[in-house]
């Protein structure tokens, strides 16, 4: 096996290696650094790559030696571009962002960091996390590993390339409206969004504030439990983040499947839900019953109004938090301004991207006066309704399953101009950022394209656990999720 | 049907400017999401509680003592575009009418 | 045609916390630009409120003084705006839910009393500072953004400028009482934004109103009302029209001058604050707030009237601080004539901060070394000539005054065995005056005691001296 092919381990394995020094945390960042130089052309995962920070630091954990209790020390991951991280530049993948560099470090950063992690570079997304293929970044689309003339999905497309491709063991992501499960879906790899309030927000840039939450992104459930572990937690900086206890989310792997009672919604296998995508995912669904998983039909009534409902309420919050670029106190100021207003206007209309002016027009128009009660106010009771409907299904069942996304992995450009349809692609996902509830993507096989299909799996509030045991036991019946991705249509990877 | 004159207003609340052409898209989109998100006045939603936040937290308050070790405030205005003896140096506003909270 | 003035006050009051109202930034007026900052204030990407227990406590407490409702669920709104003293182009505050609702405060103007109404108050923060300079620049210093506020919006019940007077003095004084807040206009730590609308009398509707602002003073306030008023009238008169118009008083034209002419309401886009939970404000909690809040300026006074028998105009100038009321009361406790002990506040010790521009707690006076000094001087101990120098060097330095005086040999002669010998004997040196005293030229008897005086030094206890020198006169 070659040193490059470190990063396929599991993390127990990797972690054993670098106890026992048979890899320096020097080596492993080397081979990881390579690796994503090297792919960077074809794939452009990340927007800014670490390489001299990540090389001392990996330097000074071989020094000190890893302990046999730091599970996560000297592992090489990236971070999405909209986590701040002090002294390295985080952009959100927008120009008015482009120049920024930040003096603190986000929540997760801290504490990944006190983990002994090493940090690679900052990942591509859509700007502002807005969209759902990484083509609004202003740095250039990422490409799909499987694909490459397909998008990775989106936002956090980038992340999500990054750990299909072997560029790092695991990467963070955030997730409004499904920007970690779909992305993971496309690139054949584990991602959970965690139960609202699980993870700490300070320091996401953020976009829709009552619905971002940060995730993970590995190839093994097992291992994205423990770096969801390293993550969570209350912080007094984050009035929205939980006092619940973090449990140790790795305890239940290994009980299997026999006896979960999993809800399967009609309305995620509905129309504008692609055959090939049904049929995979019903295929694991029948495997879980197999396994003794107990399966009940179920509907979700509001579930065609959660794409209107986020819409309004997502962009809402949006316009309002997308304000503080102004061109004043940091990032782009446009040039030959003559006064306020000129630094204002110009400074957004040329730093922003049209799908961020977009949404910040529709937020903007959804809460001013006239249109609040009908958009924002109508949007949120709708919101109520959605999460009602989670709950009561939830009340009664382990887990709801369905596709995390209505497709695979679509063609680069396909859908420029063409808002809606993107949005409608959003519809299995957005819900559970409606509710709050924790959910995950898991790779459930292939089309006959040879592209990643996800299954989906939505938890009770604070009930990750039950997910990753899931999850776990899932993946050892077909290890898809070992499949490594083909770089179709690449000629240089 | 969202008017571009409407469009125009939204986007002088937002601080955006468009290019004659760029309003005429964004008029049309804006028209066809807006119309997507008129589907949900077919929700009846009387009584219903709006959502605005699913934190299960309440009551959150921090106590009243202060934290001085953060960014120094050179750190604080080292990504300011202009700055001047400690203080954020701005194009004056033409109109002197904005309000002062 | 007469008319009548419909008067909206909106005061914002700075809350004296530790920290901001959103952030752990020290809280101090007068810092170095930018010093008092921190990423939050700074509005960086990616950071988040988090709201000052203390803040919201004194919110309660002035909320509570000012007799009003508080809401037992609330939560944070975003204002939304942009302006260079305003770093997240949104401002967190209380709409749809604030604070507390409905108080009243109840002022006097020309011996009548009236309620005024407070419609509701709510706590915010504050924005920064943003100073014109000159080459079309302007700067801004963010110490002050996040500064806890809590805003009072009045009822339309103040009928008249003499009214908004009265309606700010007393919220003044029954803020200041609570400790919630320094209330000082000339540090801003209390702003006052004024509307004033008038109409024909007994018509339904309310006239167009007017903003006035950039008052920095109570009087101003009173004087820009007054010309607003009239300017009113004037227009209305005259078959004119009242724009809705944001207006700024002039202080050296007492004048007020027109700055925009407003189109349409302003767009705010207020929704609830996401990063914010909400809060359930628990009855036990404003119980205990509650108690905690000192007995009212009003109730004071009250009782200062009733049973201490200081008058009117003096019991008003007791309670107009907290702390000189506060004072008032030690200083009986230890043991001084409520009469004495007004008399001395009110006259030498208010003469003396003037004088030297302190406030009360500023001088080394102590209600006890007051109480102390009342007491020699009513006992006779020390004359009130001596009680002046006694007041200053205890005022000036705290010195103990008893100790002092019988260290310095000020104490007051008042022995007739002592004092008989030295006013015969200075009888026997004047008998011209003598003469004149029994001719009735009462100016002969001033005169005697001035020479009495001076062979004691000023240490004759004047009312013995007196006595003595009357009798033997007489026996002459």
């Amino acid at each position: 096996m070659s040193n490059s092919d470190y990063l396929s381990y599991d993390l127990q394995t990797l972690h054993q290696l670098l106890v026992d020094k048979k890899v320096t945390a020097v080596a492993l960042t080397e081979a990881a650094l390579a690796k994503i130089n090297a792919q960077q052309p074809a794939l452009n995962a990340f927007i800014t790559i670490n390489q001299k920070k990540a090389l001392a630091r990996a330097a000074e954990l071989d020094a000190k030696g890893i302990d046999p209790d730091d599970l996560l020390a000297g592992i090489p991951i990236a971070y999405k571009d909209n986590i701040v991280t002090n002294g390295i530049r985080t952009t959100a993948a927008s120009h008015i962002l482009d120049n920024f560099n930040p003096v603190y470090d986000a929540t997760v950063v801290e504490k990944l960091d006190a983990a002994g992690t090493i940090n690679l570079g900052k990942t591509n997304m859509d700007e502002f996390a807005m969209g759902s293929s990484t083509e609004t970044s202003h740095f250039g689309v990422t490409h799909n590993p499987w694909d490459l003339e397909r998008v990775p999905g989106g936002s956090s497309g980038g992340s999500a390339a990054a750990v299909a491709a072997g560029e790092v063991f695991a990467a963070l992501g955030s997730d409004t409206g499904g920007s970690i499960r779909q992305p993971a879906a496309y690139n054949g790899i584990f991602g959970i969004k965690p139960t609202y309030g699980r993870v700490s927000r300070w320091g996401l840039i953020a976009f829709g504030s009552s619905f971002d939450q940060i995730g993970v992104f590995t190839r093994r459930a097992q291992d994205a439990a423990v770096l969801l572990g390293a993550i969570s937690g209350h912080d007094p900086k984050d009035s929205t983040s939980s006092e619940q206890a973090v449990p140790d989310f790795t305890a239940a792997i290994g009980q299997g499947i026999k006896g979960l009672k999993i809800a399967v919604p009609d309305e995620f296998f509905g129309e504008g839900i692609a055959e090939d995508v049904k049929a995979q995912v019903e295929k694991g669904l029948q495997q879980l019953a197999d396994q003794g998983a107990i399966i009940d039909h179920v509907q979700l009534p509001h579930t065609k109004y959660a794409v209107p409902a986020y819409y309004v309420l997502a962009s809402s919050e949006a316009s309002s938090n997308l304000q503080r670029f102004d061109g004043i106190r940091y990032g782009f100021r446009a040039a030959d301004v003559k006064n306020l207003e000129d630094v204002y206007v110009r400074s957004r209309s040329e730093g922003f991207g049209p799908e961020v002016k977009r949404r910040i027009m529709l937020g903007t128009f959804a809460l001013s006066s006239g249109y609040y009660d009908a958009y924002f106010n109508k949007a949120a009771a709708v919101r109520t309704l959605i999460k009602q409907d989670f709950e009561k299904i939830l009340a009664t069942h382990d887990l709801i399953i369905g596709p995390t996304a209505p497709d695979t992995a679509f063609k680069i450009g396909v859908n420029d101009d063409d808002p809606i349809t993107l949005y409608m692609k959003d519809i299995l996902t957005i819900s559970a950022n409606m509710a709050g509830v924790p959910a995950a993507s898991v790779p459930a096989g292939f089309n006959a394209e040879g592209l990643p299909v996800g299954m989906q799996m939505i938890a009770k509030r604070f009930d990750e656990s039950t997910i990753f045991r899931a999850a776990a036991a899932f993946e050892e019946l077909n290890h898809y999720n070992l499949e490594t991705p083909t770089f179709k249509n690449g000629g240089n990877a | 049907m969202i008017s571009k004159d409407q469009v125009a207003h939204v986007a002088k609340l937002a601080r955006l400017s468009f290019s004659d052409a760029e309003l005429e898209q964004f008029t049309h989109q804006l028209d066809q999401i807006i119309a997507m998100e008129n589907e949900l006045a077919e929700v009846p939603t009387d009584g219903v509680t709006p959502t605005t936040q699913v934190s299960d937290e309440r009551n959150v308050f921090r106590a009243d003592v202060p934290v001085t070790d953060g960014p120094t405030r050179d750190q604080l205005l080292q990504n300011v575009p202009e700055s001047k003896d400690g203080l954020i140096k701005v194009p004056t506003i033409i109109d002197k009418g904005e309000a002062d909270a | 045609m007469n008319f009548e003035t419909t008067i909206g006050l909106e005061v914002h009051v700075e809350l004296k916390t530790k920290t901001k109202m959103f952030s752990p930034s020290p809280v101090a007026y007068g810092a170095e630009p930018n010093m008092n900052t921190n990423v939050i204030d700074f509005g960086f990407p990616g950071v988040l409120p988090t709201v000052n227990r203390e803040a919201y406590r004194l919110g309660i407490m002035v909320a509570l003084a000012l007799n009003a409702e508080v809401a037992t669920e609330t939560h944070f709104d975003r204002k939304n705006y942009f302006y260079p003293d305003n770093p997240k182009a949104y401002q967190i505050t209380q709409f749809e839910q604030p604070l507390a609702r409905n108080g009243w405060i109840e002022i006097e103007v020309g011996g009548k009393k009236k309620k005024i109404g407070i419609e509701e108050m709510h706590v915010e923060e504050d924005a920064g500072k943003n100073t014109h300079g000159d080459a079309g620049y302007s700067y801004v210093d963010l110490n002050r953004q996040g500064t806890p506020l809590i805003e009072i919006v009045s009822k339309p019940d103040i009928a008249s400028p003499e009214e908004a007077y009265a309606y700010l003095e007393k919220l003044r004084q029954t803020i200041q009482f609570t400790g919630a807040s320094d209330v000082k206009m000339e540090e801003g730590s209390m702003r006052v934004d004024t509307n004033i609308s008038i109409r024909p009398i007994g018509a339904d509707k309310l006239g167009t109103k007017t903003e006035l602002k950039n008052l920095n003073s109570f009087n101003y306030v009173r004087q820009g009302l007054d010309y607003e008023e009239k300017r009113q009238a004037e227009v209305l008169l005259s078959g004119g029209q009242i724009r809705q118009e944001t207006r700024r008083f002039d202080e050296t034209s007492g004048e007020t001058i027109l700055m925009r002419v407003k189109e349409g309401s302003d767009d705010y886009r207020y929704f609830p604050e996401p990063d914010i939970p909400p809060f359930d404000i628990s009855p036990e909690w404003i119980e205990e707030i509650g108690a905690k809040i000192p007995e009212m300026p009003d109730k004071r006074r009250a009782r200062y009237v009733g049973e201490l028998g200081i008058p009117e105009y003096d019991a008003n100038l007791l309670t107009d601080t907290k702390e000189m009321s506060d004072f008032f009361e030690a200083t009986l406790a230890a043991g001084a004539d409520p009469k004495l002990a007004s008399n001395w506040l009110m006259g030498e010790v208010n003469a003396f901060m003037n004088a030297h521009k302190l406030e009360l707690q500023q001088t080394k006076l102590t209600p006890a070394n007051l109480a102390t000094m009342i007491k020699l001087i009513q006992d006779g101990t020390i004359s009130s000539k001596i009680a002046k120098k006694v007041f200053q060097e205890t005022i000036q330095k705290g010195t103990e005054p008893e100790a002092w005086v019988k260290e310095k040999g000020l104490v007051q002669e008042s022995d007739p065995t002592v004092l008989t010998p030295i006013i015969t004997a200075i009888l026997d040196d004047n008998e011209q005056s003598i003469i004149d005293f029994q001719n009735g030229k009462d100016r002969a008897v001033g005169f005697l005691v001035g020479q009495i005086m001076k062979q004691t030094h000023g240490k004759a206890n004047p009312k013995v001296v007196n006595t003595i020198l009357m009798a033997e006169l007489n026996k002459r």
